[in-house]
């Protein structure tokens, strides 16, 4: 029985959520903090677009600040050099272009040169950071284009603009997940590679493309983040990855892989976003905020694991 | 009539072993050729060759569109050979079928978008060929093993559309994991496939491989050594084929075989463990050695992991030196006094990185202790007693374990558990990874130390191996025991245990 309830957890864990911090601080339930919630889950939302993906095949993308920090960088650098419309245009398409270089780089390495995906995106994280401070001239650079602000900030049907990109990215995550070889090829590298490669599938094509499109998504991410905190600096990117990772799995992706998807992200990231406005709501302090999100993360995995395909726990 | 498929004289060689030696085989048109042998025969290896994943050393394999290269499976499709593998190759996670036309996919795409309306409906078509009607867009996880099977042979006939005829589908022992009535569903399945393709049926269960195959080929260390045709096949002559060498006494020192105590070492009755064995029941005495038979199915290996701990029985119980004693896990075993040697030495047998002296006072090391630490010199004098002893080689005993051939690398096995005191070995496969000059040393030396009081559990490699060795022996047949002999008083033959084994 429980079987047949574990894929619903991490939905009935976030409807306990939202009744139980309905009921303790009622101000939660209203449309106001509804949209509240939404917004800030914009930017997880586009990232946990590429890290499921990366998840699902087994593997994980520790540079995702890094590329968060150079996207916005560069966004902000753009708006120094270019500045008008034409910056707004292109702002965003080369944000994604940037995310996704990084993203081959992190992929090609980790693939030809048989590095674990853990190392190789720690690095290119770091290196990522690296070079946004060097890009930001160890400072910050201020992004306040009027259009770029209203790019993320402008109200459509009550929700930010920030929101309706987030959703166009879930829009493209999906499709690909569901009706491209790709995506369904991400579930085949997840069940058994061995399987995967014996049937002819290009599995080291197959992992690069996807951390190509990781790359994209935490670039167009760090383009929605720094123009909503009109700031292109390393700082702003501090707690994305947790919550991002975080998100992946308390939403029912398994660190194993094969099994999990984008409706699931995106069920993990209310998860998150909803206990963290509650929390806040409810008037308990960042620290305690910190240590049960920690909390949460673990007995999600405990949870969702599935011990069987695990030959040792390390 | 024309094979449709041949292997002429092919020859597989791994290391010393030479797994296939000179197989001359072919398949014809609409038949089933079934491959009988016992375990190490090279059945499997023939297969794996015919599939593409192990090319020949030697020899030709031909179809009628010449000979062939074949250098993975895909080479194998390509050539017309499907295979239907033994443990199941579909992937749990994805539906049925994404499954039937993983790899394949390129023929439902259009501009980048999956048509999963025609792939569908192509898997149903595909489904129907082995009357299976499940929807195709059903989680594979949630199918039967049965109905897993199904979905593979339909795989396998996807290749039926790009090879009108000449289509050969191996089947590697379908029906390890079927029950009874889903057994006659496939041979049901298989006999009319059979009027538009070919099988190669490969069961360790002689009954089964008889009454499916057409005809039939017997292997036996690597070779065939001979056919028959469904009508002319009897029991009787296939395990006459099956075994047929002499026995060679002084090969297993047969001469050394000591009297055997009067004390029971260990004694199991009615061992169960559902999906494994069931009513296992046999008790051997200090000093003897009892060695099992069976085919890979039959349970015997699962026993030998029960004894050593690794998994408990359901029911049942086991009595060492005369106390009932729960064998819930290695430790407890090791406790309880017995050594496992396992078929895995590189995995489970010896930490290849640690030196010898480590791995020889790993299980024991509480007796190395001075003042509370480890003391190396007690480890050194204990090393150097067995390095020569057992005649270990190289005689360094700091080497790390994985520097020594299989056969000195068994021998350190042996010592770690003598040296723990061990009253009980559980040996798997002992001389497996061994060359033939080191497995006299390993013979004698298991009866050495039988002939030092140490009951031992044996599971051979060969049927040979086991009568050589053992004092007893039982023979297991799908999961029971189904003969018992004791070597003097029943003094039985290759084609006596045989008998009671397929």
């Amino acid at each position: 029985m429980l079987k047949k309830i574990k894929p619903f957890v991490p939905l009935l864990m976030l409807l306990f959520l939202c009744v139980a911090i309905g009921l303790i601080a009622p101000r939660f339930l209203s449309v106001g903090n509804f949209v509240r919630i939404t917004s800030s889950a914009s930017v997880p939302l586009i990232l946990i677009c590429g890290q499921t993906f990366i998840i699902l095949i087994g593997s994980i993308d520790l540079s995702l600040e890094g590329t968060l920090a150079v996207a916005a960088v560069m966004v902000g650098l753009l708006g120094q050099w270019v500045g008008g419309t034409a910056f707004v245009l292109l702002a965003f398409p080369i944000a994604i272009v940037g995310g996704s270089m990084i993203g081959f780089l992190n992929g090609a390495v980790h693939v030809y040169l048989k590095v674990p995906s853990l190392l190789t995106s720690l690095g290119f994280g770091f290196a990522g950071l690296g070079l946004a401070t060097v890009l930001a001239d160890g400072g910050s650079i201020t992004i306040t284009d009027p259009l770029l602000r209203y790019a993320v900030f402008h109200r459509l049907l009550g929700f930010p603009m920030s929101a309706w990109i987030g959703l166009a990215a879930l829009l493209v995550a999906l499709y690909v997940q569901d009706q491209t070889r790709l995506g369904r090829w991400a579930y085949v590298l997840g069940g058994g590679e061995e399987v995967a490669k014996l049937s002819g599938i290009p599995i080291q094509r197959v992992r690069v493309a996807l951390f190509v499109m990781a790359g994209a998504f935490f670039g167009l991410g760090g383009a929605v983040l720094g123009s909503q905190l009109g700031l292109g600096q390393i700082q702003i990117t501090t707690g994305y990855l947790f919550t991002t990772i975080t998100a992946v799995v308390v939403g029912g992706t398994t660190l194993t892989g094969g099994v999990g998807g984008i409706l699931n992200s995106i069920v993990g990231v209310f998860v998150i976003m909803v206990l963290a406005n509650g929390m806040v709501l409810m008037g308990i302090p960042t620290s305690v905020q910190l240590g049960l999100q920690g909390l949460l993360t673990i007995a999600a995995v405990a949870i969702s694991l599935d011990r069987k395909r695990l030959v040792a726990v390390k | 009539m024309t094979n449709i498929l041949s292997v002429s004289n092919v020859s597989k060689v791994f290391g010393a072993v030479r797994a296939l030696d000179g197989v001359s085989f072919g398949v014809m048109a609409n038949e089933v050729v079934g491959l009988i042998g016992e375990n190490g025969a090279g059945k499997s290896t023939l297969l794996k060759v015919l599939n593409g994943v192990y090319q020949p050393d030697e020899g030709v394999i031909t179809n009628a569109a010449g000979s062939l290269t074949l250098r993975s499976p895909l080479d194998a499709e390509h050539a017309g050979i499907g295979m239907v593998h033994q443990e199941q190759s579909l992937l749990l996670n994805i539906s049925v079928a994404e499954n039937l036309y993983l790899g394949r996919e390129s023929q439902f795409i259009r501009y980048g978008k999956i048509n999963w309306k025609a792939m569908h409906g192509a898997a149903r078509r595909q489904l129907e060929k082995v009357k299976l009607s499940i929807p195709p867009a059903t989680r594979t996880e949630l199918l039967s093993f049965a109905q897993r099977q199904m979905v593979e042979l339909a795989k396998a006939l996807i290749l039926e559309e790009e090879h009108e005829d000449g289509l050969v589908i191996l089947l590697d022992e379908p029906t390890s994991v079927l029950e009874n009535d889903e057994i006659k569903i496939l041979f049901d399945r298989v006999r009319t496939l059979r009027d538009r393709v070919s099988f190669v049926f490969v069961s360790h269960r002689l009954d089964e491989v008889m009454e499916l195959s057409d005809r039939m080929y017997v292997m036996r260390d690597g070779k065939v050594v001979g056919q028959m045709t469904q009508e002319e096949a009897t029991t009787a002559k296939a395990h006459e084929m099956m075994v047929g060498r002499n026995l060679d006494h002084d090969y297993y020192s047969s001469d050394k075989r000591k009297d055997i105590g009067s004390d029971t070492a260990l004694s199991v009755e009615d061992l169960s463990r559902p999906g494994e064995f069931s009513d296992v029941s046999f008790d051997i005495k200090q000093g003897e050695i009892l060695g099992i038979c069976g085919v890979i199915g039959s349970g015997r290996e699962s026993v030998m992991r029960c004894i050593a701990g690794l998994a408990p029985p359901q029911a049942g119980t086991i009595s060492v030196g005369g106390r009932i004693k729960t064998l819930k896990s290695p430790s407890k075993a090791v406790n309880t006094g017995i050594g496992y040697v396992p078929q895995e030495r590189r995995v489970e047998g010896l930490v290849m990185q640690l030196s010898v002296m480590e791995n020889i006072s790993l299980p024991s090391i509480g007796q190395f202790k001075k003042f509370g630490l480890i003391s190396t010199t007690l480890q050194k004098t204990a090393a150097a007693k067995w390095v020569k002893r057992l005649s270990i080689r190289p005689p360094d005993y700091s080497l790390p374990a994985s520097s020594l051939s299989g056969g000195n690398q068994q021998k350190v096995v042996l010592a770690k558990w003598i040296q723990a005191g061990a009253g009980i070995l559980v040996l798997d496969h002992p001389t497996r990874g061994v060359d033939v000059g080191a497995k006299q040393e390993v013979y004698e030396l298991i009866r050495e130390l039988a002939a030092q009081g140490i009951a031992i559990l044996l599971t051979a490699d060969t049927l040979e191996e086991s009568l050589g060795l053992s004092d007893k022996i039982i023979v297991m047949r799908d999961q029971k025991i189904t003969a018992r002999f004791s070597m003097q008083e029943d003094e039985p033959k290759q084609v006596d245990i045989i008998r009671s084994m397929v």
